[in-house]
């Protein structure tokens, strides 16, 4: 009957809303807005170059986990779902970053072959 | 027969052979693995885009001077500068107000859910509601950009053929368009298509939870974790769009 406990705030009657919950609601739809915000900001801001791209890739990362963790619960699953998860993400993320150095040494390519 | 009713509730989170792995139920498990293929797929299509990008010439120069041309990559903010109803430019406005609505949508949707978890008929319907009401304004906006987009300015591009006849080309479609190269429009329908069929999806998806809410269907079977379910699909799609938004139009 382990599980009669955990399941046991599930009643059928309507329960009260709790204002610490709502509270992080509010709070991470607010670092989500800054964020978003601050990109806007720095994309006229600031020249284009590594840096930036660097700082944009960072704040996406930010909110991915805000996204993910927070909005999605992921972070409040056991471990192992969070790992099964998180693991072939991080080889997507390889993908991504191998084949966009792929498409670098591929334009000098070009340019090498065909002038 | 009464004892039964009770004992089949408590232990719905069960899978067959009365487990239940990586403490979650089966149903949200399998979505949590279906987006992690949808990421794939989206992966694709970001990879398309930076390879694309990447194997042309960028443009060198102050960005108060860029000109469109077929022979570098355009700088996004000087392609999307419209907003509805003004005539001013304002370069990425419109897309940032995208960016907003998804993220508050994505917001009512976590209120949504946890209305379900205290068993709110109500207040799950409200924010589903909210919900819905966000995706229509952001399928709203995306046909906006898109009509602009395929309409193009009034001025166009000027281009010369190898033959030497000299062309003006007016908005985009798939074979060539006033912005930049080819693929620079052939890229754009792609992935915001194919993002925006994610979100009709989840609009309409959501809908037919809004019905089972408002019909009483998850308060007879005792839990609101089909609003949780579609709320992972929904944050999702909200991702992939905070991606879409820093890789295509801010970078």
């Amino acid at each position: 009957m382990g599980h009669g406990a955990h399941h046991s705030g599930h009643s059928s009657e309507v329960q009260p809303r709790d204002p610490a919950k709502v509270k992080q609601i509010l709070t991470v739809t607010a670092i989500l807005g800054i964020l978003t915000a601050i990109e806007f900001v720095l994309a006229f801001t600031m020249e284009r170059g590594v840096i930036l791209t660097t700082i944009f890739v960072l704040m996406t990362f930010a909110k991915t986990f805000y996204i993910v963790g927070e909005f999605m619960h992921l972070k409040y699953e056991v471990k192992i779902l969070i790992w099964a998860i998180a693991l072939p993400t991080m080889f997507i993320m390889w993908l991504i970053l191998s084949q966009l150095m792929e498409a670098t040494f591929m334009h000098e390519a070009i340019k090498e072959i065909f002038g | 027969m009464a004892t039964a009713v009770i004992d089949e509730k408590e232990n719905k989170a069960l899978w067959g052979g009365d487990a239940e792995p990586l403490k979650a139920s089966y149903g949200k498990l399998m979505m949590w693995f279906f987006l992690l293929s949808d990421a794939l797929s989206f992966s694709g299509l970001l990879i398309t885009y930076g390879f694309s990008r990447f194997s042309h010439d960028t443009y060198h120069g102050l960005i108060e001077n860029f000109t469109a041309s077929t022979k570098y990559w355009p700088v996004p903010e000087k392609v999307f500068t419209h907003i509805p109803f003004f005539h001013v430019n304002a370069p990425l406005v419109f897309v940032g107000l995208m960016t907003f609505i998804l993220i508050l949508s994505s917001v009512t949707m976590v209120l949504a859910v946890e209305a379900g978890h205290r068993n709110d008929k109500k207040d799950v319907q409200k924010w589903m509601l909210w919900t819905i009401l966000g995706g229509i304004a952001f399928l709203s906006c995306q046909a906006w950009e898109w009509t602009i987009f395929i309409q193009g300015s009034s001025e166009g591009l000027t281009v010369t053929d190898p033959d030497g006849t000299i062309r003006h080309i007016f908005g985009a479609n798939l074979i060539e368009n006033e912005y930049g190269p080819r693929l620079f429009a052939d890229l754009f329908f792609f992935i915001t298509g194919f993002h925006g069929t994610h979100v009709l999806s989840g609009v309409i998806i959501n809908i037919l939870v809004f019905y089972n809410v408002s019909y009483g269907t998850y308060e007879r079977i005792g839990t609101y974790e089909m609003v949780e379910k579609v709320g992972l699909y929904w944050h999702f799609v909200d991702l992939v769009w905070v991606f879409v938004f820093t890789f295509y139009y801010l970078v």
